[in-house]
């Protein structure tokens, strides 16, 4: 409390607080565009064109939103760990304490589910997995995002009108007009590519797991001709085994996707302390899909280097 | 009409999973109650049959999402 009442302290607070109410009565900030794809923001080999919706790329190889901030997220995962492991102590303190407390606790929680000699193999994957989906999930909280970007004409319907606030800097306004902006970072998995191909990855991994462990009877499980009921058991398992990947990516993509639509909204409709719990809530989210998301690979993984052998004899 | 059936959708193929996560989280903390030890292993177990029992509402926002972007 005495910290806060500091005359600076104080003073910078009421400075933001009186930039942040202000700009908000100032410029008349429409509802962000929502859209499903990621949007191209430069174009290798060819160029950009404003097309129906936002910006489109003709003859050339797209860079969308979210590859940039895919990039971040392995960038910051990097930067963890080599500051935080670039003089490892024996007694751990800072950040090197930090990622041994999460590693090591998620490798006791792995070999609980998947056994001692298997959780050595199965770790790697099922922790990468985890590290890359918390920090891409996260990300959707750093100011910034999604709100800086190009602003370009929409030749279709439902397109704002542009303001120049200063030396060549537009803003949207609230104003029925031709322009939307395409934003330049976009949270990863709130891209259905990102998470389908985590899905992938995941469930690749699961049937080489599989047929390591079990050899070809890895595939009794789908396709067995021994009696009626096994067959249909094994076309049940098959087509579950494509609800895998299905549901992986979606389950994450649909999670972080409504969090930012969310995060969209509640500015926009109540822009001061409203917002903040919905923050809260995301880092939750965000922290529990990634943790869902590693521990549903572990467990696939458990169970597909499992013999079913035994079970139809008793 | 169009604008209802994403809506439609996804809140009636919710209703479904919500009273599953609920009948879920039921159970678990009434183990916990009983036997708190066992807490660790209940709360990773539950998280991965909410996992399972949400899978169902991702089913329903996918229809969402393709009547609605498709």
């Amino acid at each position: 409390m005495r910290r806060l009442l500091n005359p600076r302290v104080l003073g910078i607070t009421l400075a933001v607080l009186v930039i942040v109410i202000g700009s908000a009565f100032v410029i008349k900030v429409p509802l962000p565009a929502i859209v499903l794809p990621p949007e191209p923001i430069a174009c290798v080999g060819g160029h950009l064109a404003s097309g129906a919706h936002g910006l489109e790329c003709e003859g050339g190889f797209p860079i969308t939103n979210s590859m940039v901030t895919t990039l971040l997220a392995d960038l910051t995962i990097l930067g963890l760990v080599f500051f935080g492991l670039r003089n490892m102590k024996l007694v751990p303190s800072g950040l090197q304490n930090l990622l041994e407390a999460v590693i090591e606790g998620f490798y006791g929680l792995a070999e609980d589910v998947a056994g001692k000699e298997n959780a050595r193999k199965f770790f790697p994957l099922v922790m990468t997995i985890f590290f890359f989906a918390l920090v891409a999930n996260w990300w959707e909280l750093v100011p910034g995002m999604d709100s800086f970007g190009w602003i370009t004409e929409v030749h279709g319907e439902g397109g704002w009108e542009k303001r120049e606030l200063f030396a060549g800097i537009y803003t949207i306004v609230k104003e029925p007009g031709h322009y939307t902006l395409v934003p330049f970072l976009r949270t990863a998995t709130t891209d259905l590519n990102v998470t389908l191909a985590m899905a992938l990855i995941a469930v690749t991994y699961v049937q080489i797991a599989g047929v390591r462990a079990l050899g070809l009877s890895y595939f009794k499980k789908f396709i067995n001709f021994s009696s009626p009921m096994d067959f249909f058991v094994g076309i049940l398992e098959t087509i579950s085994e494509v609800a895998k990947i299905i549901s992986f990516s979606f389950r994450l993509f649909g999670n972080i996707f409504a969090g930012t639509v969310l995060l969209f909204v509640m500015p926009y409709l109540i822009p001061l302390l409203v917002p903040l719990p919905f923050y809260g809530l995301e880092v939750f989210v965000g922290f529990i899909q990634a943790f869902v998301f590693a521990m549903l690979t572990l467990v696939f993984l458990a169970t597909a280097v499992v013999s079913h052998d035994h079970e139809g004899h008793h | 009409m169009e604008a209802l059936a994403p809506g439609l959708a996804i809140g009636l193929g919710a209703i479904g999973p919500g009273i599953g996560v609920g009948l879920l989280v039921m159970g678990a903390l009434q183990g916990i109650a009983r036997n708190p030890e066992a807490a660790g292993e209940i709360r990773t177990n539950m998280i991965l049959g909410i996992a399972f029992a949400e899978a169902i509402a991702i089913y329903a926002l996918v229809v969402a999402l393709l009547l609605k972007f498709v």
